[in-house]
């Protein structure tokens, strides 16, 4: 069990776990409703992760994600109104409508994806720091991906490049346990991954994903590290998942009562319970969030509601820069 | 004007390119120590030091993907890939990455990477090291596709494409790195846009590029002698197509013929005979036709790997079988 943060990182911790948690369930009532279509990856469950690790990050560093992303796009800052206008596929949207849940940008919050090829942007984080350090820029770059992505040789390939050329990337593995319906040890030969990590060399770490305070203080102590050494870190953070894989998943592959047991974990309520024990927060405090969250949600739907189709006549842009 | 070498020329655009934007670096596989396996970067490692040509792990998608990222942060990375079978392991990088980031994002980023591979047969490597892949790169929108045949190309070329914004595939034919050229001084600009016509003729259209254009302008020769007035169109871009180049050639000489070393059926010399076919059939006199690669891997025995990709009396043949003299 971590320490006790002090009340303003831990009001803004909640805040940040519940604008997700709320947005998300939102967005699972909308994909019912056939507001948001495609694929929908839902965080619930995750939110520590995103809410804590992202302290680490300033503006100026990069973060690439996996298509479970919504959590990441609103911590990192990328307003709730485009990313719902995204899901929505408006042209208002983060991507224009272009990408949807699965490929959320924001280059202006520095956020590149949004990756949806398992592992596929794990060499583009290398790639990206590679730059960076040619350019003389000490920029962090910040990949997560998830547990599904260390069976995958673009892993290994980016890891060992990472290493062996000392970039400042943090790969932050997201593991809760399934790659999709796969558990991990139904498909990792060694299923403890800090081993696979360090094995190139670098400092591989891993924390309780479900504790916003570990994943806040061990992040920052590890991406110091990133800065100071110059070198690539990994960190694991043990997670899960609370609902499906995706909106067309029917859970077959884990237990009911699993799910039951890892609820009781859940980063949000065992994060107040410990906060209101400690008298870190007051009740006023949680109707105070919830409150502004909900004016927040409430505005993001209206958004995208009222935001507007990208012409057909259009297609074919954004395929090929423009005026060159 | 100067006598180079293709793989001078590619060299003296590395060098150019480097020298005047420290944006520009190469990264691949033996490009540094080794010199490159077709020795297109020798010398440059003492040059530019190996921050800059960088030697890299055998990972093509691990360093293929890198130089995606190198471009999203604004470097101007050229990575080669040894050969373009090799490509096959990068693959996910140059289509799902290169080509599909700006739209997925709406606009925001740009690939400016460039990606150079050896392509082809000739040498007697077989089947895992001869292949030529225009064709699935040319499928995809987001990539711009060249395939320099002169040494003036293979030089300006690579300069259009590091000055292009979004990601550039350039297939270099591993039979032209020894092939010399002239090089006017100073050295001409080229573009990204126009194919060219390599001879001019009035009775059929040669379409080709690459490491046919010069075996389709031995049979432009051979036909002349037989009274056949052949145009050859060295298409250079392959993705964007310049159709009206194609277009006007064929209103002139009312034929065509389509020369390409890929495997014919599905590939490159499919889809321009089909545009043919869409977009110009009511100037033609006779059906378009094809000279294109056997259906078969490539094989290692010399002979065989001749009869599996078109040779100069190849397309004399299926020219003049189009002009009614086969």
């Amino acid at each position: 069990m971590s320490t006790y943060p002090g009340r303003g990182l831990a009001l803004h911790l909640l805040t940040q776990m519940v604008r997700v948690r709320r947005f998300e369930e939102k967005a699972a009532e909308l994909y019912s409703a056939g507001k948001i279509r495609g694929f929908l990856h839902l965080y619930i469950g995750e939110e520590a992760v995103a809410a804590g690790a992202q302290r680490a990050l300033g503006p100026d560093d990069s973060l690439l994600c996996t298509y479970r992303e919504h959590g990441h796009a609103l911590v990192r800052g990328v307003p709730m109104n485009k990313v719902m206008a995204e899901m929505f596929g408006k042209q208002e949207g983060c991507s224009r409508g272009r990408g949807g849940s699965m490929h959320l940008f924001d280059t202006e919050h520095r956020l590149f994806g949004g990756n949806a090829i398992v592992a596929g942007h794990l060499p583009l984080a290398v790639g990206m720091a590679l730059g960076d350090k040619m350019a003389g820029r000490d920029r962090v770059t910040a990949c997560f991906f998830g547990e599904g992505a260390m069976a995958e040789g673009e892993f290994h390939e980016a890891a060992n490049l990472a290493a062996l050329w000392k970039l400042r990337v943090l790969f932050a593995c997201e593991n809760n346990g399934y790659a999709m319906g796969t558990a991990l040890e139904r498909s990792e030969s060694q299923t403890a991954l800090t081993v696979k990590a360090a094995s190139y060399g670098m400092p591989a770490t891993s924390v309780d994903g479900m504790d916003v305070v570990e994943v806040e203080t061990e992040t920052r102590r590890v991406v110091d590290g990133i800065r100071s050494s110059g070198g690539p870190a990994f960190m694991e953070f043990r997670t899960y998942r609370f609902r499906a894989h995706s909106m067309f998943d029917a859970e077959l592959y884990r237990d009911k009562l699993e799910v039951e047991q890892h609820k009781k974990r859940d980063p949000i309520e065992t994060f107040v319970a410990r906060m209101m024990e400690a008298e870190v927060f007051t009740p006023d405090d949680l109707t105070h969030i919830e409150d502004k969250v909900a004016a927040e949600l409430a505005e993001a739907v209206a958004f995208a509601e009222a935001g507007t189709l990208e012409p057909v006549e259009e297609l074919t842009r954004y395929i090929y820069t423009e005026g060159v | 004007m100067s006598t180079v070498t293709y793989r001078e020329a590619v060299r003296m655009a590395l060098r150019e390119s480097m020298t005047a934007d420290e944006r520009v670096f190469l990264m691949g596989e033996d490009v540094g120590r080794y010199g490159g396996s077709y020795a297109c970067s020798m010398g440059l490692l003492e040059e530019f030091g190996e921050e800059r040509i960088r030697d890299t792990p055998l990972s093509e998608s691990g360093f293929v993907g890198a130089g995606i990222g190198a471009a999203l942060v604004g470097m101007r990375p050229i990575v080669e890939v040894m050969t373009v079978n090799f490509s096959l392991l990068a693959l996910d990088q140059i289509i799902n990455n290169a080509a599909t980031l700006r739209h997925m994002s709406g606009g925001q980023v740009s690939v400016p990477v460039v990606i150079r591979m050896s392509t082809g047969a000739g040498k007697q490597l077989a089947a895992q090291h001869s292949h030529s892949w225009e064709g699935f790169y040319t499928h995809v929108p987001g990539l711009k596709v060249c395939s320099p045949a002169t040494v003036v190309d293979a030089r300006g070329m690579l300069l259009a494409a590091l000055d292009d914004p979004d990601p550039v595939v350039i297939f270099e034919h591993a039979g032209l790195y020894n092939r010399k050229g002239e090089m006017p001084e100073p050295p001409p600009s080229v573009d990204l846009r126009t194919a060219r016509v390599a001879r001019e003729g009035t009775d059929i259209t040669l379409i080709t590029h690459g490491g046919c254009l010069w075996r389709t302008l031995e049979a432009a020769e051979t036909l002349a002698e037989q009274g056949v007035s052949a145009e050859v169109l060295d298409l250079r871009m392959l993705r964007p197509l310049d159709w009206a180049t194609v277009h006007q050639s064929i209103a002139k000489t009312h034929r065509a013929v389509v020369v390409d070393e890929g495997w014919k059926s599905w590939g490159f010399s499919a889809e321009v005979s089909a545009r043919i076919a869409e977009e110009s059939f009511w100037m033609l006199d006779a059906p378009v036709r094809r000279v294109a690669g056997v259906e078969v891997p490539i094989p290692y025995a010399t002979h065989l790997e001749k009869a599996s990709i078109p040779q100069p009396a190849d397309v004399v043949r299926g020219a003049l079988e189009v002009v009614g003299r086969g």
